[in-house]
């Protein structure tokens, strides 16, 4: 490393929004005081600006700066965007350093402009010492397959495929079953137009036909993969053959199970006439009714319906700790009162008395809610502590119900048809989650890396997730959802190359003794041990290293670190808080 | 001893993408919370090494908070245990050199978790202000 350090330092005054907080002057003069490497401190109205940056570029071209740092808004919004001014003025991108002295210091303590000077002076010097010792890195290069796996034939995987295709990317879509277009291609009308689930089935699958960049192989399943981003090999098991995949990305599309009430839950599979809201809707799927017809179940004549929702979501957690699904599953309210308006638009006189714990038929569907309640729907609110009970009595299921409107006084009436308004449950993919290791959240669901920021994607790149397999949805959101992941697939694919950031761990040779506390740490595999010159020591694979430096902190010598946040650095950074 | 004057000073172990995001949101939301921490960010908190935390103490930290990733983390699904283990090896390392284990804390920081950080650091300020700087003699 070279003595002579060229740094240039901008402050930024984000219009007032730091400013009026944080004594941006005295941070300058300061950093102009004790750092004699800081070639430029300047402050800026806007860091971010095109003429700030355009200043940038001249002052790194003219004075030579060969590290930069920036003292702005949170990394989050515009580190790529400095970084992206670093590479334009001929700089290595990874010699600057964003720190944020905004979210975290002059809008955090704003009532403190001393403390809040101090906060964004120290984080400034913390950047300086972090590009003091900062080695230039470049991103990782990886050629990409302009090819996409989907997996799942239903309809958010139909979805996908359709869209990928159109963007002129090859698909190849499996299913684990026989055909395509998974639940959905069982259930009659759906809100909010009212078109047959078969028929959006159908839809997608047409639109698919007849493309040639598209192979659909059903009865197949995936046994293993390897490879990373723009280069993954996947092993699919069909009838009788194996078949390897080359793909540079993976859509997982594999949807949800329904919940299956226990035996005997509100008397399901006990007590005569009780089902749950899948048979009704396959019931209602091949009734024909304009209204004046009348609806025959199981030999019984139905005039009144009761249906009971929230089974088997929202549960509470058992006392030993055991499973529960806490989750509400979403669909559930707006599905029902859909079947609900159905019921009552194909049938006479049919009274629907829906006994729930909180409606939640949020957005337009809203809508539905209303006009169930115009239509011969009656809505009663029940408390979780006091479920309705069900039981046969005579021809007829009795419920009993403790209404919060009538305290403590339970009501019996009878109904002929009883509906378990039933959620989603994650879908039963052991194999597949081996296979993939994919993440599941707590709910049991795929869990993508940032529900807001990073929507599709999981902690693995290029393996991406959508539809129900992620959460419980209804049509729309899973065909939205599915849009979003082959658009974040093409983004992959599209690009002949692609650039991987560098933060993946390395092995200093002088201090690795092989202890192997690394690899048993890492859970990629991405570490193994090598011999060089008659030394055992630990190598890192790059393409395998996701980059979270687990190893880096059980490495007996520091010999383990992560590019980008060396122990150097970040020692170096600790010392520049601290002053 | 305690001193009315004694700002402790207290070191932020963040990471990039949870609870980095959730002390931005303290910030956006003005929750108020001690000005005399300073927050590092790092890519995952299985990664804070128990030297680090040492190296921390001895430059001048009266204590450490790790805003851990928690069951949240994008890397590491038992990432908690993970950091849950290097600070308990750092624990040790400060018995041994005498530095009082209240000075630091873990706690998992969602990305929406600003009040939960607030008050984590704020507890640990409170601690800390009544045990004195690190050192034990010198006023920060």
């Amino acid at each position: 490393m070279s003595n002579e350090k060229r740094i240039g330092v901008y402050v930024c005054h984000c219009g007032g929004n730091i400013s009026d907080y944080v004594d941006v002057n005295k941070v300058v003069e300061e950093i102009k005081k004790e750092e004699p490497d800081a070639v430029i401190v300047k402050d800026l109205m806007f860091d971010c600006a095109d003429a700030s940056q355009s200043e940038m570029i001249d002052d790194i071209k003219k004075q030579k700066l060969d590290r930069v740092v920036v003292a702005a808004c949170s990394p989050k919004l515009h580190e790529t965007t400095f970084r992206n001014m670093a590479k334009r003025a001929g700089l290595n991108p990874f010699m600057l350093y964003h720190v944020d002295i905004r979210e975290q210091a002059s809008w955090a303590h704003e009532n403190n402009r001393m403390g809040a000077t101090l906060k964004a002076l120290a984080h400034v010097r913390a950047g300086i010492a972090y590009v003091k010792s900062a080695e230039p890195l470049e991103k990782i290069k990886a050629e990409t397959t302009r090819s996409v796996l989907i997996i799942g034939g239903g309809i958010a995987g139909l979805k996908a495929a359709i869209d990928l295709s159109a963007m002129d990317v090859n698909v190849v879509l499996i299913e684990r079953s026989s055909k395509l277009g998974g639940h959905v291609a069982e259930l009659g009308e759906i809100y909010p137009y009212y078109t047959a689930g078969s028929e959006i089935v159908k839809n997608l699958v047409d639109e698919l036909s007849g493309r040639g960049n598209v192979a659909i192989f059903t009865n197949a399943t995936v046994v293993s993969y390897s490879g990373y981003l723009g280069k993954f090999e996947v092993k699919v098991q069909r009838e009788t053959s194996e078949i390897t995949l080359q793909v540079g990305s993976i859509i997982v599309a594999t949807g949800f199970d329904t919940y299956k009430p226990y035996t005997g839950e509100y008397g399901y599979e006990k007590v005569r006439g009780v089902i749950t809201i899948s048979e009704l809707a396959r019931v209602l799927s091949t009734a024909a009714g304009d209204g004046s017809a009348e609806l025959i179940y199981d030999g019984r004549k139905v005039r009144q319906i009761a249906f009971i929702y929230c089974v088997g979501s929202r549960q509470k957690p058992p006392e030993d700790g055991g499973h529960a699904n806490q989750y509400c599953s979403r669909y559930c309210c707006n599905a029902a009162t859909s079947e609900a308006l159905t019921v009552h638009r194909k049938f006479k006189d049919i009274k629907i008395y829906h006994f729930y714990r909180d409606m939640r038929t949020y957005g337009r569907n809203e809508l539905m809610y209303e006009s169930a309640g115009r239509s011969g729907s009656i809505f009663i609110r029940f408390d979780e502590d006091h479920p309705p009970l069900v039981a046969e009595e005579g021809n007829r299921c009795k419920i009993t119900f403790w209404s919060s409107l009538i305290e403590n006084q339970p009501v019996d009436m009878y109904v002929d048809l009883v509906v378990l308004i039933t959620g989603m449950v994650p879908s039963h993919n052991e194999e597949l989650n081996r296979a993939l290791s994919l993440p599941v959240g707590v709910d049991g669901f795929y869990k993508e890396v940032h529900p807001k920021l990073r929507p599709v994607e999981t902690n693995v790149t290029g393996i991406l997730i959508c539809g129900t397999s992620q959460a419980p949805r209804d049509v729309r959101e899973t065909l939205s959802s599915a849009s979003a992941a082959a658009a974040k697939a093409a983004s992959f694919v599209l690009k002949r190359e692609l650039e991987l950031d560098p933060f993946v761990a390395f092995v200093d040779p002088g201090l690795c003794e092989a202890h192997q506390e690394c690899i048993k740490e890492c859970p990629y595999g991405a570490i193994e041990l090598i011999e060089e010159s008659g030394k055992k020591m630990a190598h890192v694979n790059s393409a395998k290293c996701k980059g979270c430096g687990a190893c880096v902190a059980v490495c007996p010598t520091g010999a383990m670190q992560l590019k980008g946040y060396t122990n150097a650095e970040i020692k170096s950074m600790i010392g520049g808080l601290a002053r | 001893m305690s001193n009315v004057n004694f700002e402790p000073k207290i070191l932020v172990f963040s990471t990039n993408m949870i609870s980095d995001p959730g002390i931005d949101l303290a910030g956006m939301s003005h929750i108020d919370y001690p000005p005399s921490t300073r927050i590092l960010r790092l890519p995952c908190s299985s990664m804070v090494r128990p030297e680090f935390i040492i190296y921390a103490f001895e430059s001048g930290f009266d204590a450490v908070f790790i805003a851990a990733d928690g069951g949240d983390c994008p890397y590491l699904s038992d990432c908690s245990e993970r950091t849950a283990r290097n600070v308990q090896r750092a624990v040790d390392m400060m018995k041994e050199k005498g530095i009082d284990q209240s000075r630091l804390r873990m706690a998992g920081i969602c990305s929406v978790c600003s009040d939960a950080f607030a008050n984590g650091v704020k507890n640990l300020y409170d601690i800390v202000k009544g045990l004195g700087p690190v050192n034990g003699s010198k006023n920060a």
